[in-house]
């Protein structure tokens, strides 16, 4: 694994209300290149709120956010996108009517210029998603299947496939196996090894211990939207981090 | 016999797609077929295949713009009314005595301004579906448009003003008869739905509104602008509805009250005998002219053969719940693995 002196992604002092509710207080997070961090929490924890403010959604009350050492103000998912920070959504996002790879380029399709009108280059967006399929060692019968037609397990490696298509640094998964069959949960979590090792960094929302031990280099807990604890995997055993989440230490 | 099997299955699997996409226009052509058989003399003349394509052309219009906010799984029950209002928008500026190119865009800008309306009504005010916004606008726009010309019929345009929905092209020079004209309005659906086939399945915003019509979550997650491209639809939908009015114009030579009553539901009836599902993001821009064409050919046939309207509206009422059973049968077969 690489390690570079500056973390790739860095929230500081993260705190977020909603009119008097204080989701986030003082939420501290880092990531490193080729890095896998597991956030553990209860439902309410302040989990996904955090995963919005570093995916751009939401602004944070306070706090800042450092990418590659230098500070950055996400106005919307288009800013944290051309960082290189994606998000794999818990429901997919992705278009079930439209083929693999039309979702995987869409908002961000190549398109080829017929005199001045612009058009989408299709032989292009097939050619790209083939060979990022490749990359990823992901197997579907053809990049022009519907979406729709593909299993929970396929629909997940497109959705992961999207989020990566464009050279991101960070990846943030929120439940990347919740809606998986038991097989195809073991074929996610290869795909989430093998972008450990093309050097990007992994956020990994979950519940499931066995997530966590299986990629995760390092979990942190968050309890009613503070830090609550965070250790290296070696150094810590599912019933302490079962533990953190119920608020025990 | 496992071997045979197999070989139904994948060539049925193949077949799927093609059936998917052109299966309508296969109901289409036996429409044809059987209207020919009946009516072996009068139907397939130059004069009445000239007559379907002029009785279509203002309604294809309001079914394409239709069918785009249809795709988004919005609904614009206001299109019938946006077409009577550009049109009294039309002959109010036409009887001011303004020149013929003016005339002509008028309905246009209004038909887009009102689609805009829509929009901004459905997106802005956050109505919980575009079905309450568009049924308010129905009954503004028809009423604004009675309003604005006192609620009687003005007539008498310019044959300029009357080109798109009146004129002929002369075919005399391929050696065919002067009955045997081209018109006008004939050109005019095929270079539009031609651009807007090419709209939606070849530009990015065409593909986005298939993509919110998919997922409206998917789409916003990419950072597409799902309002803004809401917007453009409906705005699209009433420019068309514009273009309605203008072919309308020309048609009747007149505009009145009464136009486009309840033209949105035929508009509605041929997208869905088109292919388009309800549910948004599934149909095409063929499917949407051939059910046009169905309802058109099919209104033509049934008065050739004198039968009365009554007979008409059971017809085509029968027609839609029997295409869109035969879409939920096509469907479950591809579907099964």
């Amino acid at each position: 694994m690489s390690s570079t002196i500056n973390p790739l992604l860095e929230a500081k002092g993260i705190t977020k209300y909603f009119g008097t509710i204080t989701a986030l207080e003082n939420v501290n997070l880092k990531i490193h290149a080729g890095e896998c961090l597991g956030v553990v929490g209860d439902n309410g924890a302040g989990k996904s709120t955090l995963m919005k403010v570093l995916s751009g959604l939401y602004k944070p009350s306070a706090g800042s956010l450092f990418f590659q050492g230098k500070e950055e103000i996400l106005e919307s998912p288009r800013d944290s996108q051309n960082l290189g920070l994606e998000m794999v959504y818990q429901d997919l996002a992705l278009a079930g009517n439209l083929p693999i790879g039309e979702n995987i380029f869409l908002g961000r399709e190549p398109t080829k210029n017929l005199g001045f009108i612009k058009l989408l280059d299709f032989s292009k967006i097939k050619e790209l998603t083939n060979a990022h399929l490749d990359k990823l060692k992901i197997n579907v019968k053809s990049a022009d299947q519907k979406v729709e037609e593909l299993s929970g397990g396929q629909r997940q490696a497109v959705a992961i496939a999207r989020s990566t298509a464009f050279n991101a640094k960070v990846v943030i998964m929120d439940e990347p196996t919740a809606a998986l069959a038991i097989k195809e949960v073991g074929k996610v979590l290869d795909l989430i090894n093998s972008l450990k090792k093309t050097g990007v960094g992994v956020i990994v929302i979950s519940h499931r211990m066995d997530d966590i031990f299986t990629v995760c280099d390092r979990v942190m807990a968050l309890f009613q939207g503070t830090n609550f604890a965070e250790a290296n995997l070696s150094n810590t055993s599912r019933d302490e981090v079962i533990g953190w989440i119920m608020g025990k230490k | 016999m496992e071997d045979k099997d197999k070989k139904i299955v994948s060539l049925h699997l193949k077949l799927m797609p093609y059936l998917e996409k052109y299966g309508i226009l296969l109901l289409l052509v036996i429409m044809i077929l059987v209207m020919h058989i009946l009516q072996p003399d009068v139907f397939l003349s130059w004069r009445n295949v000239t007559n379907v394509f002029k009785q279509i052309s203002w309604q294809s219009m309001l079914a394409l713009g239709v069918f785009m906010v249809i795709v988004t799984a919005g609904i614009d029950l206001s299109v019938g009314s946006i077409m009577m209002l550009s049109l009294m928008i039309l002959a109010v500026v036409a009887k001011a005595g303004a020149p013929w190119y003016i005339v002509v865009i008028t309905p246009l800008i209004a038909g887009f301004l009102c689609g805009l309306f829509n929009g901004l009504g459905i997106t802005l005010l956050r109505m919980p579906h575009p079905f309450i916004m568009t049924l308010g606008t129905l009954y503004i726009f028809r009423g604004t448009g009675n309003l604005i010309s006192g609620g009687t019929p003005i007539s008498g345009f310019t044959d300029e003003v009357r080109y798109l929905g009146h004129g002929r092209i002369d075919l005399q020079w391929l050696g065919l008869e002067k009955s045997q004209y081209l018109p006008v309005s004939l050109v005019l659906i095929a270079i539009v739905y031609i651009i807007f086939w090419i709209f939606l399945n070849h530009s990015k915003t065409g593909k986005w509104i298939y993509a919110i019509g998919g997922n409206p979550n998917a789409a916003r997650a990419s950072g597409i602008n799902v309002n803004k491209i809401l917007v453009i639809v409906y705005s699209l939908c009433g420019f068309l509805s514009g273009i309605g009015a203008l072919i309308l114009a020309g048609r009747t030579d007149s505009g009145y009250p009464n136009a486009g009553l309840q033209s949105e539901l035929d508009a509605i009836a041929a997208c869905i005998i088109g292919g388009a599902s309800f549910f948004g993001g599934r149909g095409t821009v063929l499917g949407v002219f051939a059910g046009v064409m169905i309802m058109g050919i099919l209104r033509n046939g049934l008065n050739l053969m004198d039968v009365s309207s009554f007979w008409q509206q059971v017809l085509i009422g029968s027609i839609i719940v029997l295409a869109v059973y035969i879409d939920v049968l096509r469907r479950d077969l591809g579907t099964r693995k």
